[in-house]
């Protein structure tokens, strides 16, 4: 059995290493929490990646049904086709729509299966896929027939902590909670996605970022995609270093501000706050 | 002894099961985990542990559990450094006790002496000195020494380096208990939007495609109806001034949050307790009071009615006319507070006083028991019982 190592643009930690190994070796559902923007995502990405598995993405939102990953059947199409008198309509397994979770089981080659922000979804969601989560199977009424898992997909799950999820459910799975990165890990992040980068750009671009973080009352602090989309802008327009150096983030709004504070009020606070110091220097 | 682990960690209240401790077994039979205790840690707390609020109360127990599995690294008396006893004295004692110790011997004497407590203590105390520098359990606290000679280890990254992974603690802000602050705030408040949730989806309505279809002389039509939702009235009465100030802004990041979690949210004022009148804003009170009757008649029993407010103030101002620190009030605040709760099917009072402080104040005492029981502490764990209790 392949072990998941982190990969050369995603830095994991020892025990997010462990906590996949586990889920891929019990074969049981990984369900990773944590602050957005510190790459919930993007670990099933790089698992497949790294794993070498093909990736099956599900994403949930407010109005997605738990059978909507099984199959779905299309009985709209199946009467107005009736209408038309398309020979078609005869056999109900034309109407029958397959699910994100019927394509990992029926595929060749084990898979990778996320199920991306499962807390969107109504309460009874996770509840509704226990069984087929569990057995890796379910039962299509329609046609009588039941579809299992040729391989039982390696399952992540993310969740953003919005609803709580039910008891039998967490029961089922390995649990993650991706902590915010300290200063080291940043680094290492930095240095796996822009390996290019400026040493004098990337310790000053930190510095500032973690300044940012440290200010009390924001409403969404940036996290790590935000960081990396901010330098990505910085590296285009080519700034130099001394820019962020001079801008202590109490005096002055850095530069390209856009990437990192996505909230008017807290752009709102830096205003306020660079004003505040400069007129105490005024002084 | 995994299984003494699994006790302990329910006795704590986290809620492993069998099913997870197999789980875990398992594991560890396909070598998970390999032989390295840190691994071990990882793999027991992704098996057993399944909301961050637990990770911190895990992280004690399995140091507790654990204890002494660990060869000890070397002389742990030897490893205390000298700047760092050099500081803790500075704190520790006073000018005059300084110029004491120089006349003394000077220094070195000084570290000697304070050495010296250092080893008494670890024979007092339990944790000894593997403890120092993990915040709260040092012996130092415990010794009864200022409290801010913990912090000297807290702040060496140093020493933090030396500490088992499981002591760092770093989970400690996402305990479900501890008070709410600016990062657990959004935490409790999506507790609150589980029962403001919306839908938003339509369902088809069959019995009335078949008939409408069946008008329609068989060709189809489809009809769709809304689907059911639940969608939840709140108002807040929020506590402002006096002895609420200490937690207005507490309060105010409850209430702008909660703002934007909820479609039907009102809210008002009071001090101290409700009484005739409430105003809707804080700055312009005269001109935007409102008689309490008429918030009774405009909002619904179905209504759900949260009152905020530390509950602090003189037994007088519940219990009898004119009680009010502000006005003089015609009836007692209790009549008022008995009206409020009678008139709302579902209410309850949040109060950001720790609940460990209100056996203290006699007038929590009567106000709980006002509200029948239903006053919650403003935490996580405190808002998910009271939205529990709102949504029975």
């Amino acid at each position: 059995m392949k072990r998941f190592q982190g990969t050369a643009t995603y830095i994991a930690s020892r025990d997010l290493e462990v906590a996949v190994n586990a889920a891929v070796a019990l074969q049981r559902p990984l369900l990773v929490k944590g602050e957005p923007g510190t790459g919930k995502t993007v670990l099933a990405q790089e698992v497949a990646r790294a794993l070498g598995m093909p990736l099956i993405e599900w994403h949930i939102k407010s109005t997605t049904k738990a059978q909507q990953g099984l199959y779905e059947y299309d009985a709209v199409s199946r009467l107005r086709d009736g209408q038309l008198g398309d020979p078609r309509v005869h056999d109900i397994a034309n109407y029958i729509v397959r699910g994100k979770l019927w394509d990992a089981f029926e595929s060749e080659v084990p898979v990778v299966l996320l199920i991306d922000e499962i807390d969107k979804a109504d309460i009874e969601f996770p509840n509704d896929l226990l069984l087929e989560l569990d057995r890796m199977q379910f039962f299509v009424y329609e046609t009588r027939q039941t579809v299992t898992a040729r391989h039982r997909p390696v399952v992540i799950i993310t969740s953003n902590n919005e609803k709580e999820l039910p008891d039998a459910f967490l029961r089922r799975c390995f649990f993650h909670y991706i902590r915010f990165p300290d200063r080291e890990t940043m680094e290492r992040i930095v240095h796996a996605h822009f390996p290019g980068i400026r040493q004098e750009l990337a310790r000053e671009a930190l510095n500032v970022f973690f300044q940012i973080r440290g200010v009390d009352g924001l409403k969404k602090k940036p996290a790590t995609s935000e960081l990396l989309d901010w330098l990505k802008l910085l590296m285009i327009e080519d700034l130099p270093a001394e820019v962020l150096r001079s801008q202590d983030p109490r005096t002055a709004i850095p530069p390209l501000y856009g990437a990192l504070l996505k909230n008017e009020q807290d752009v709102h606070l830096f205003e306020r706050l660079a004003f505040l110091s400069r007129r105490q220097q005024g002084r | 002894m995994l299984a003494h682990f699994i006790l302990a960690l329910r006795a704590a209240g986290i809620p492993a099961s069998i099913t997870e401790y197999l789980t875990l077994l398992r594991g560890m039979k396909e070598h998970v985990a390999g032989y390295s205790v840190d691994d071990f840690y990882h793999l027991s707390r992704a098996t057993l542990v399944k909301d961050e609020r637990h990770l911190d109360r895990f992280d004690r127990v399995f140091g507790e559990v654990f204890r002494g599995l660990e060869p000890p690294e070397g002389d742990p008396q030897r490893e205390i450094p000298e700047e760092w006893l050099r500081r803790l004295a500075e704190r520790l004692l006073t000018e005059e006790e300084k110029r004491q110790i120089e006349a003394l011997g000077g220094f070195d004497k000084l570290i000697e002496t304070l050495r010296q407590r250092l080893r008494e203590q670890k024979g007092r105390h339990q944790g000894g000195s593997k403890w120092i520098g993990t915040g709260g359990t040092s012996p130092f606290g415990a010794y009864g020494y200022n409290p801010e000679g913990v912090r000297i280890g807290q702040e060496e990254s140093r020493h933090r380096r030396a500490v088992k992974v499981w002591d760092r603690r770093e989970f400690r802000d996402l305990d479900g208990d501890i008070e709410i602050g600016t990062r657990n705030m959004k935490l409790a408040l999506r507790r609150l939007r589980r029962f403001a949730r919306e839908g938003a989806a339509t369902e088809l309505d069959m019995a009335d495609t078949i008939r409408s279809t069946a008008k329609n002389a068989g060709s189809l039509d489809l009809r769709l109806v809304p689907e059911r939702h639940n969608a939840v009235k709140v108002l807040l009465l929020l506590d402002i001034g006096g002895s609420m100030d200490d937690h207005v802004r507490l309060s105010s990041e409850l209430f702008s949050a909660v703002r934007s979690e909820f479609k039907h949210l009102e809210h008002y004022y009071f001090h101290n307790c409700p009484y005739e009148r409430l105003w809707k804003d804080n700055r312009r009170r005269r001109d935007t009071e409102v008689p309490t009757w008429e918030v009774l008649r405009k909002y619904g029993p179905d209504w759900k009615l949260i009152l905020v407010g530390d509950a602090a103030m003189s037994p007088y101002e519940i219990r009898e006319p004119g009680g009010s620190v502000e006005h003089w009030n015609e009836e007692p605040g209790r009549v008022w507070l008995q009206r409020l709760t009678g008139h709302f099917r579902r209410s309850a009072w949040l109060n950001p006083t720790p609940r460990e402080h209100w056996d203290y104040t006699l007038s929590i005492g009567m106000i709980h028991a006002i509200m029948e029981g239903r006053m919650f502490p403003l935490t996580v764990a405190g808002i998910e019982a009271m939205t529990r209790e709102l949504s029975r």
